[in-house]
This record gives C-alpha cells, structure tokens and sequence, in this order.
C-alpha cells in the first residue's frame, strides 16, 4: 500500500463548523483515512475528455411564471426558532462593543 | 380472510367501497396493530392516533356521499420522518430536529392528502438518510420483523419494517443510495425508487439533491404502482421535476409482461465479492424463473461497477456537507446552550444536533469540496460519474431491463457493522449505481435464506418507463408464487 491518506481533520472540522471532541478527532482521523484510501481507485481512471455529470441528467435553468403567492406568515415561519421576540429571531450578539 | 392488516391496497378499498369496512374501522385496526408489536419492532418515530382518526373518519364521510377521491381514499400510509406535513412533526431521526414541526405541506405528501390517503405515523430512519441498518437513529432502533436480532436495513428501515409488520397498508421513503430498496429487500416487501425527476422532493429533507428520490413501499406490487401514482407528477416547486405523463401504472400491469423481453444481467454484479451465496443463488433462481415466463437473459457489462461506491460516497457527502450547512443552530433547529459567542453557537449547536454518521459524512463532503482537493475528488467523481451514466445508456439500447440482487446480503445482526463505516458502505453496491445514472429500480421479494430471512431481486428499467419496469416486477411477482408470506410475530 502507498502512503496512508490523512485528513487535517481540525482544518476540516473548522471548515464544516462542527465542534469535534478529542475521542471524535481520533476516531474520524483513522476511519476517513480508511475511506479515503479505498477512493485511490478513481485516481487510476481515465478521464481525459470525460465531462463532468452534476446530475443524472442535463438540467437547465428552470423558470415558473413571475407570479406573486401568499408566502408563509411569519408565525408560521418563526414556529421552530429556538429565541424568538417580536417576529424575529433572536441571536447572540455579533458586533463587538466599540 | 387474512387479517385488516395484511390486505392489501386493493382488497381494503373494495371492502370500503362494499360497505363492508370504514376506513375508520381500518385505521383502528392498525393502530391497535401498531401498538401490540411496536415494543418488538419500534418502526415509529411518533405517530398521532387522534388525527389519523379524524382523517379516517373524513374518509368515511366522503364515500358516504359517493365521492371517493381515489383507490388511496381512507387508507393508512406511513411517512419516513424526512417528509414534511404540516403540523406534524419531522425529525429526520435527528437531535437536531427533535422539536420541528412541519410549516407547510410536501407537495407529493398534499398530493396523497388529496388523493385522501389517512396520515399513520413518522416512521424510523437513519439519521438525515445516512446509513444501512436504521442504527443511526438518534431516538431508536429499528428491528427487522423476520428476525428481531437483525437491523432492517436503512436508511428508510422504519418504513420498509411497518409495512413488512402490518402497521401501515404503504408507506412512503427516500432512496439517495438504495435507502428504499435495500430496507424492501431485507424485511422482504417492495420498494421502489422512481426515475430522477418523477417525484417533487419539494418536502423532501434534503440529503443529496443530485441523488434523493421519494418512493413506495408496499407488500404486492400493485399497491406500489397505486401509491407511485398518487404521488408522481410535474412540480413548479421541485427545478429537478420533470414534465412527463403519467401512466395509470395500477391498471398496466400484466402478468405476460416478461414474454419476449430481454433481461440484461450485469456480470459485473456476479463477480462481486462480499455476496454471499444464498442471496446469489435466490437471484440466480429468480432469473431462471423469468427465463420461464418468456424472458430473454443475456449478459451485460457495467465495466465502471467497481467505481461506484467511492463516486457515489464522494459526490453524496459533498453535497450532504452544503444541504446539511442549513442546520445552524440560529433559525428552527436545536440550539446550544453553552456557546460563548454566534459563531461558536454553530459550532456547538452542530456538535451537539448530529450523531456521528452524519458528522463524519459532514466531514468527508466537506474535505472533497476543500481547497485542494476539489479537482481530485469531487470533480473526479463527477466525471467517472458520467462514465458509470454511460455504461448504463449502453446496455439499455440492447435490453429491456436488467435484474440483479438487491442487496449482497440477508439482514445482518444488529451491531455487526456499525463500528466499521467503510463495511457499511460497502453493502450498497448494488443500488447507488442506479441513482448515480437517474434510474428507476424496483426490489420484489425472491425467496428466503435457510434461516428464514428475506432476499429481494432488483429489477432495473429505463428512465421515465415505470410503467413497464412495475409490469415485469408484477409478472415475476405473480410467477414467484412468495405473495402473502408475512413475519411471524
């Protein structure tokens, strides 16, 4: 076998915005590793010339009529908003104080 | 007469129509079913007696004035817990969506509520749709109703359980990788995913949107060509849907369809290791069997067979990393309670909302669309994607369908595999290939293993033609002589 494959799994993680623990870090490392190397096989295909399929078949841009609906009223829209507060949803601050 | 339960689609709606039964009469039945074998089951997430009834009970009123709005009218059909129906709840078997309830309606799902289907139940799943066995779940495991050690299969493992149990007459799913076949065929019913497109995923959680299907699961397949029915059709709301006709797929089925027809089977599939060989032996004995109703069989290549998992497993978790993004912890999701500032509010709220298959597949999509390595994975992917979509369009110009196993094995023990990913993965080689190409495929019950544990056959059609492909599930459904076999529990 050629070199292990290893994923940076903190840069990834910070990527992805997912908090991983130390035993996640480890366990994630060794089992995308494995994973990984069983995706060589694609490398020894040839491509050359081969384009690329985003889905099983070709989609274009897709239009509807410019027509205006009811929308989903704000209640409704704000139903699973974990802190909400005058039809808003309510955040931690994200400004730092001046 | 076998028991309300275990009839099917057709039976119960004739019942209804002579007077003989009220859907409400029905719906009771399988509550009270669901509630005496659910502590050996668990295929529900949550279900709500109450609205069921009521919706029964509309049922009832309607057909009392003559105007039944379809076959489905008064009849209980159970969701996967990824489809949205509003008022309801949708958890996608996720910590994450523990407390979501569904704003508005799906439109396949306003589709069957029109065609006066009677809402039973949220059904079990792996989380978000990820993984094999229905062991994924954050709330419960799923056991297979032929062997209660066993996993059901997944990621839909709690439909394909419900219906194997009598819970629900159908149910409905979502098959990104086989999650509605693979489940069929270990718990022994049909699934079916459609062709990409046919089915509106507007409602549909997303997992990977170049991939997700909404299908059937039934036990005959008749009930899933009325079910498939009910729900395909043109949507403005799906971009991906398509503009095709639909067929009255129920009234085409016919038993001589096989007669003439020539059945690709893919050597490729036969030189699989991992397939274990009672299942090859089923599948090969159910080609035989189509052999005998008149079928041609004739070898076919699917040279990129070999390719597929790792397309599949790149192409799925990159675009599972971007669905999955939405999940943050700020707009309808669980949210943390210890973050320090926003943007640790993600992350924590993320570490906190997912399980482990979902974050590892988070992970894995988000390195293969990373800097770098975008080229080599995920654009890599896509091209040999096109090279397994071609293998396809190559062996349908010279048959009319191609039949190989569902799954390359029985339903496994609970727990066997689920410590190691890749293993897992590894057990859907037989069924990504079909959504990496858009096509339909079928799983229908061929036989049992020596202990007693279904196999499916998997038939796959050409794209758009349900039609046919549920004509010659039907043909050999009729042939195999296996309908009305039910677990013994």
């Amino acid at each position: 076998m050629s070199e292990k494959s290893r994923i940076d799994i903190d840069y990834v993680a910070k990527l992805a915005r997912i908090e991983l623990s130390p035993e996640e870090r480890e366990r994630f490392s060794a089992q995308l590793g494995q994973i990984l190397d069983h995706f060589k096989k694609l490398s020894q295909v040839d491509v050359s010339g081969v384009e690329p399929s985003a889905h099983a078949r070709a989609v274009f841009n897709v239009w509807r009529e410019d027509k205006a609906e009811s929308p989903i009223p704000p209640e409704l829209a704000l139903m699973n908003a974990p802190q909400k507060r005058d039809n808003q949803i309510v955040v931690p601050k994200v400004v730092d104080d001046a | 007469m076998s028991q309300i339960f275990y009839k099917t689609v057709s039976e119960l709606s004739d019942l209804m129509d002579s007077k003989e039964l009220s859907s409400a009469e029905i719906t009771k039945a399988f509550i009270e079913r669901t509630k005496s074998v659910e502590d050996k089951i668990s295929a529900f997430i949550s279900y709500d007696e109450d609205s069921a009834m009521k919706a029964a009970e509309a049922s009832d009123t309607r057909r009392a004035r003559g105007e039944k709005l379809s076959e489905l009218d008064g009849i209980p059909v159970g969701l996967k817990d990824v489809l949205a129906v509003k008022g309801q709840p949708l958890t996608c078997a996720s910590r994450m969506l523990e407390n979501f309830v569904s704003p508005y309606t799906g439109t396949s799902l306003k589709m069957l509520e029109d065609a006066g289907a009677v809402f039973w139940g949220r059904l079990n799943m792996d989380e978000f749709a990820m993984g094999s066995s229905c062991e994924n779940s954050a709330f419960k495991k799923t056991k297979n109703p032929w062997d209660t050690t066993r996993i059901p299969g997944g990621s839909s493992g709690g439909s394909a359980a419900a219906v194997a149990a009598g819970e629900c007459a159908v149910a409905l799913g979502s098959d990104t990788g086989g999650s509605i076949r693979q489940p069929a065929s270990l718990c022994g019913v049909v699934g079916m995913k459609p062709t990409y497109g046919l089915v509106s995923r507007f409602g549909l959680a997303a997992f990977a949107s170049s991939l997700d299907q909404i299908g059937p699961f039934a036990r005959c397949v008749k009930d899933a060509a009325i079910l498939l029915k009910a729900v395909a059709g043109h949507d403005p709301l799906d971009s991906t849907s398509v503009k095709v006709d639909i067929p009255d797929y129920p009234s085409l089925l016919r038993e001589d369809s096989l007669k003439g027809k020539k059945i690709g089977v893919p050597r490729e599939y036969f030189e699989a290791s991992g397939m274990d060989a009672e299942v090859r032996a089923s599948v090969e004995s159910a080609i035989e069997k189509c052999k005998s109703i008149g079928a041609e069989i004739v070898e076919i290549s699917l040279p990129h067979t070999d390719l597929a998992i790792p397309v599949y497993y790149i192409v799925a978790t990159a675009e599972a990393s971007s669905n999955l993004a939405r999940y943050d912890g700020i707009r309808y999701t669980h949210r943390s309670k210890c973050a320090k500032d926003v943007v640790d509010l993600y992350f924590k709220s993320r570490a906190e909302g997912f399980g482990e298959e979902v974050k590892r597949r988070i992970i894995l999509g988000t390195y293969v669309l990373s800097s770098g390595y975008y080229d080599a994975y995920y654009l890599r992917a896509q091209k040999v994607r096109t090279l397994i979509r071609g293998d396809f369009e190559r062996a349908f110009e010279s048959v009319d369908l191609i039949c190989a196993p569902t799954s390359p094995t029985c339903a496994f023990k609970v727990g066997e595999k689920i410590s190691d990913p890749l293993a897992m993965y590894l057990n859907d080689i037989f069924t990504i290939n079909v959504n990496l190409a858009g096509l339909p495929g079928i799983s229908i019950p061929c036989g049992f293993s020596k202990e007693g544990l279904p196999i499916g056959l998997q038939m796959i059609g050409k794209a758009f033609d349900e039609a046919a492909l549920l004509s010659y599930a039907y043909a050999f459904e009729r042939a195999s002589g296996l309908e009305g076999r039910h677990p013994n529990i």
